[in-house]
Order: structure tokens, then sequence, then C-alpha cells
């Protein structure tokens, strides 16, 4: 197959909201960039964040950044980096009025500014009352900023290469990234972006579980193009599982009906979350509320004839709330499940939702590493932000709102990163053919004709293995069972074979080039999660109840590699202001 | 020999099915599995048409929560929404 050639300043791989905030970033000042999405860029998942995004814009209730900062802090179980945290709360309000400038249209208040809601994990004066600081565009702000930004590129000239599906990252012998290998989805035919710097942009991972939130293109395949690059992930045991998602389905209620007033009752009809969380009851952080949930099903007390979920209450909202705040909520329940919120209440159970962890970079946005003594040594070329990144502003639990900003924020910070260093480096590497040639191998080996499994079978059994070993509750035996097992997955994969050798839309090559990454990434989550012996944000043992801050108040850093864990300290300095020392996290 | 698809659009539009969220993923890929190989030649010029909206826009129909002002996507995703269910 004939390789084809191109040259950019800047290569990002991604075009969500992280990823197509860097290359407006990069193409204003004038870079040559080009982005890869395996989709359509407004179709990617950033699309599907109704919620919204956080800022201290002070527009409902008192707020300012540094309580954004504590709440974020305290909501991360001390794992965020203060530092990075600090730098995204303080520059929320800038951003968001920016985006505002780009053209979303955020709902407003009488006054004529930004409506804000409440969100759970929001606080004035570091812990007391309820604050009201998620920005919204009605319910569909993700989609908002997504267009926004998406015609602001188009404005600004950025290049963008749609369904192209990135593979892997050309490295030199001294480990600076050149580059990506993709294959255009549409012709089948590979291409070599040389690039003098590279974003890693391409979400999250959800796919990885039977049940969860995302859309199926959240496949992790920018943390397993870090793997195979020989790049550690980072804190990749912390997944969050969203409360209430449709129980079976996975999709997401958001914590929106919270906000308004729903609740979750147990099978005996109890409010039971007033017992866990005695002061924010239903809007406790997410963590709080799944284990809550996961335990009253566990301990009998579920509905329905398996007793395998609890109920979300809307009905007493009244049918006005809900079809002028939820109708979005009203409508997929009575598509996908044949109820009336307003009505009925709703069968909720934890779905995975958000990965933590991810390619462990600095606050501006360069991907980092152990070499040496040092910790922290940046990969020359190599950036990532949002979702795939781990930054870490979201530590072992990410709160409401808190994503959009993340990709914002970094998304930003690393395309400002990327133009200091191609004014530093002026100069192109020589490209390293070896590198390419070996990309090109693994590509290829989805040519091979045989018999074996097929690419949906495996997943299936991957997807259940994750839900059955390392979900909601953990334990060591689970967990060791679930490093066998992906193991035993990650063995059979030499065994997949696919039919279809056509070139265009072979729509199985791709799904078997995701296989392969989500089986990385599992394997990489379960052995993180079996090695931390403490219970800390999303991350949640049986065995090991409390938060170990001795121990274990580090980041954990997987290397694919002989499955080896190494571990990095926290950054507990903020920028300026003084540092959060951990607490008992109490809502 | 080279094995091909066996019909080239259908495996363009499975691509075209892989949208922004879990909501849409389910509708699109319960229709091709139980709804698409129904189409008369039109109807499969249609649902190539609303594959193009923007991924909210295309949900708020599906979900029936606003209407297409052309009466033909309406009825495609009568029947896309007919099979959600499934
Ligand atoms: C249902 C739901 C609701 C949410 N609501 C909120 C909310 O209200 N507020 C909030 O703050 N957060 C929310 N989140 C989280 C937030 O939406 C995401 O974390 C965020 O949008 C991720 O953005 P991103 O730019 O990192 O990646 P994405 O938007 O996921 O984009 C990834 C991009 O990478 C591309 N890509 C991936 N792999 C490849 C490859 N191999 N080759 C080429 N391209 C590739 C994709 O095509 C896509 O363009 C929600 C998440 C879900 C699931």
């Amino acid at each position: 197959m004939s390789l084809i050639r191109r040259r950019f300043d800047a290569l990002i791989i991604g075009a969500g909201g992280g990823g197509l905030r860097a290359s407006l970033q990069l193409s204003r000042a004038e870079a040559n960039v080009a982005v890869v999405s395996k989709v359509f860029p407004t179709r990617s998942h950033t699309v599907a964040a109704q919620g919204g995004v956080n800022a201290a814009l002070a527009n409902v209730l008192p707020d300012n950044w540094h309580w954004h900062m504590f709440d974020t802090v305290k909501g991360s179980d001390y794992l965020g980096d203060q530092d990075a945290i600090e730098y995204m709360c303080r520059v929320a309000p800038k951003l968001v009025y920016e985006l505002e400038h780009y053209g979303v249209p955020f709902s407003r208040l009488d006054n004529g500014k930004i409506y804000q809601r409440a969100f759970g994990g929001q606080s004035q004066n570091f812990g007391e009352k309820q604050a009201a600081r998620t920005c919204a565009a009605a319910d569909r702000t993700g989609h908002a900023m997504l267009h926004a930004l998406y015609q602001q590129n188009i404005r600004a000239k950025t290049h963008f290469f749609d369904e192209y599906f990135a593979t892997d990252l050309i490295k030199n012998e001294e480990g600076a990234v050149l580059g990506a290998i993709v294959v255009s989805i549409q012709t089948g035919e590979a291409m070599l972006i040389e690039a003098r710097t590279t974003l890693l942009a391409t979400g999250g991972a959800g796919q990885i579980y039977r049940t969860n939130s995302n859309a199926l293109i959240n496949t992790g395949d920018g943390l397993g193009m870090v793997l195979r690059a020989g790049i550690p992930l980072q804190d990749m045991e912390f997944i969050q599982f969203h409360p209430t998602g449709i129980a079976g389905i996975g999709m997401l209620i958001t914590e929106g009906c919270r906000g308004e007033g729903g609740y979750l009752v147990n099978g005996d009809g109890e409010r039971f979350m007033e017992r866990y969380a005695p002061n924010a009851k239903d809007l406790a952080s997410r963590d709080v509320v799944s284990r809550s949930i996961y335990l009253e099903v566990k301990e009998g007390r579920g509905c329905g004839p398996n007793k395998d979920y609890v109920l979300l209450k809307l009905d007493h909202l009244g049918a006005d709330t809900i079809m002028k705040r939820l109708p979005g909520i009203r409508q997929s329940c009575l598509t996908f499940l044949g109820i009336d919120p307003i009505e009925t209440p709703i069968p909720v159970y934890p779905t995975a939702h958000y990965c933590m962890g991810g390619i462990p970079t600095n606050r501006k946005g360069e991907v980092v590493m152990p070499v040496k003594d040092t910790p922290e040594e940046p990969v020359p070329g190599l950036y990532a932000a949002g979702e795939c990144a781990c930054v870490s502003v979201h530590g072992g639990n990410r709160l409401g709102g808190n994503s959009l900003l993340d990709i914002i924020v970094f998304g930003r910070a690393a395309a400002n990163e990327m133009i200091e260093h191609m004014k530093e480096n002026r100069y192109r590497l020589p490209m390293n053919e070896a590198s390419v040639e070996k990309a090109m191998d693994r590509l290829h080996r989805w040519d091979r004709k045989g018999e074996g499994e097929t690419v949906d079978g495996l997943k299936e059994d991957l997807k259940k293995a994750m839900e059955d070993y390392c979900g909601v509750y953990r334990t060591q035996e689970l967990l060791d069972k679930g490093v066998e097992e992906i193991g035993k997955i990650r063995d059979r994969l030499p065994n997949v074979y696919i039919n279809d050798f056509s070139r265009t839309f072979n729509t199985a090559r791709i799904e078997a080039l995701e296989l392969e990454n989500l089986v990385e990434v599992a394997m990489c989550t379960v052995v993180s999660a079996a090695a931390r012996q403490e219970s800390r944000g999303a991350h949640s043992r049986v065995d090991f109840p409390k938060r170990e801050d001795q121990q274990w108040m580090k980041h954990s850093l997987y290397f694919s590699e002989g499955d080896r864990m190494d571990y990095k300290p926290v950054r507990t300095k903020p920028l300026t202001v003084d540092s959060f020392p951990p607490k008992e996290r109490v809502y | 020999m080279a094995v091909t698809n066996s019909d080239p659009t259908l495996a363009s539009l499975r691509w075209q099915c892989r949208r922004g969220m879990l909501e849409l993923d389910l509708f699109l890929q319960r229709f091709l599995l139980h709804g698409y190989a129904d189409l008369n030649q039109q109807q499969k010029r249609d649902f190539i048409e609303i594959l193009a909206f923007p991924d909210q826009e295309l949900l708020e129909i599906l979900l029936g929560q606003v209407s297409a002002t052309e009466q033909h996507i309406n009825e495609i995703a009568e029947k896309i929404r007919q099979c959600a269910a499934l």
C-alpha cells in the first residue's frame, strides 16, 4: 500500500470541544493546522453534554473562583493537582464569556446575564450552602459549544480531515513525536501526517464497560496510541459512574433532574440519600450517590422484579416543570422505556460515564512521563487535552460541569504551549521510517485472512468482564480475577479476524482497530485498580474502605510493557493561594 | 479474491450512524438492524437525508420533540422511532 504524506505545523487528533478549542487558537496564530476526526467534527461526543459548563460568574448566587477551586479539590478527593485546578478555576469566567462571543447562546436571566444552575458538589464559602455555577445553553450546551467552535475554525481556515482514523503515533529514537498514521475511512488509504507538534484530544473510553453513557465512538483510541508509544497512562482506576443511568441501557438521566428537585427512592419507597448524605442528599457528588445506589440494591432494597435498580422520582415536580426544564429526558423515557416521568418514576442504576484518568500532562498540556530521576519530563512534540488527558483537575472524581470547562481551558493552554514550542524549535525533525513501518505493519495485521474469533464476540466478553470485575464496587479478589480475565481476553486478540477486506467504508476494520484500543485501556484500568489499596473518589474498595493519604495520595502510572505500575506525587501546591490540605469528604 | 461489502451504500451508512450521543447510536443502530432493509428506494434516500441533520436536531426530531418542515423527514423519523423500543 502506498503511503500518502502530508506536512503540517500542528496535528490535532480529535475534533470535540478540546480539539477544536486548540485548533482555533493555533489557526488564529497563523499556524498550519490539521484536525483529524474519525466522525464528522460536530458528531463528536461533546455534543452529548447537556448539563453545562462551570464558571464562578456569580450571576445567580454569590460565587468566586477560589470557592470553585475548593470544591474541585475536595471533589477530586485530594488527588487533583492544585496548580492546574487553580489555573482552570481562575480562567473559567473569561473562557465562558469568550464562548459567548464565539456564538454560544447561553440561557439568560431576566437581567440579561447568563443563567446558572446548581449542580452536585458546588458550594459557597468553602463548603457551606449550595452554589449555582453551571452555565447552560438550555439542554444543548455541548452541542452549542461544538457548533460555535467548528464555525470559528472554518472561519480561521483550519484544515479538517473528516472521517479519518488515527492509528499510531510516529516517534524518533529520542522519543520525540513526529506525527501520526491516519486512515481515510472512506477510501481505506493510509496517510502519514508529519507535524512539528501533535495534540491528542480523542475523548473518553466509556465503551470498555457494558453499561455506559457514552457514544459508541468513545473507544479510548488516543489512550491506546499512547500506551503503544511506551508512554504511561495516569490514574486510570478512576472511572466515574454516573449514578442515574437508565437501568439496563446506560443512557444518562442528567443531574439536572435532581437539580430541579427530583430525588431517589428505594424499594421501600424510602428517600435513602438522606441517610448517606444528610446535607447534600441527592445532590451529593457522583461517587457518593453511585455507591449509595449500589448498596441499596446489594442489601436487597432495590426496585423491580429483580430488585436491581432504584427509582428516580420526578412526578412531584409537576408536568409544567418537566415539560419546560427536562423535555429531552421525558421524551427519552417515553421512547426507549415507554414510561412518562410525569406519572412514573424512572428506573436507574450507575452507568460508566467519565474517565478521570488519561494521558499524563502538566497544566500547559505537555505530555509528561518519568525519565530517570525526573517524574515529569515532557515528551517532545506531544500534547494532550480534554477527556483523554489527565492534567489532573478531576483527580479521583470529576464534578458535573467541570469537564466542558477542562476541555476548553486545557485545549487552549496546550495550543498556546504548542505555539511557544514552534517558536523555539523552528526546524522539523527528520522522519523516522522505522516507526512508520512499525505502524503500517500493525495496520496490515487486519488484512490477514483466517478463521477465529469475531471482533464483536471479543468486545462483548471484554465489556462484561470489566463490568463484573472492575465496576462501582471493588475488592482485591474481584480485581485480581479481573486482571486475569482481561489478560486472557488480550491473549485472544491475535486470533480475531475480520472477513471484510473492501477498501471503502470498511467499518469492520475500524472496529477491529478500536477493539485493540479498548483491550489496552481495559487492561490498564483493571491493573491500576487492583494496585490501589484504598478508597478514594470513584475508586471504592470494600476491603480498603478508607482513604489512606499517607500511602496513597499519589498518582498512579501504568506502562503497558510488563503491565507495570509506577507512581508520582500529587501537586498539592497551587499557583498563588494556600494549598487545601486533605480532609474527610462529607457532603 | 477480495471480499467486498455486499452493499456499499450500507457500509457508508453504517459510519454515518455513528454519532456523538448514545441515544442516537441506539436509534440508528437498531433501525439499521431492524428497519432499513424494508425501506423502498425513496425511503432509503429519505434516510440518507435525515442522517445529514446535526446530532441535537436529529435527536429532537427522533424523540418527537420537534417536527421537521418536510413531511417525508417526519415519516422516516417515525419509522426510526418505531424500531427504538425493540
Ligand atoms: C451523556 C454525557 C453528558 C455529559 N454532560 C456533561 C456536562 O453537562 N458538562 C460537562 O462538563 N461534561 C459533560 N460530559 C462530559 C463531556 O461531555 C466530555 O468529557 C467532553 O465533551 C469530552 O470532550 P473532548 O473534546 O475531550 O472529546 P470528544 O468530544 O469525545 O471528542 C473526541 C474526538 O476525537 C475523535 N477521535 C477519537 N478517536 C479518534 C481516532 N482514532 N482517530 C481520529 N479521531 C478520533 C472523535 O472523532 C472526536 O472528534 C458528559 C458526558 C456524557 C457521556
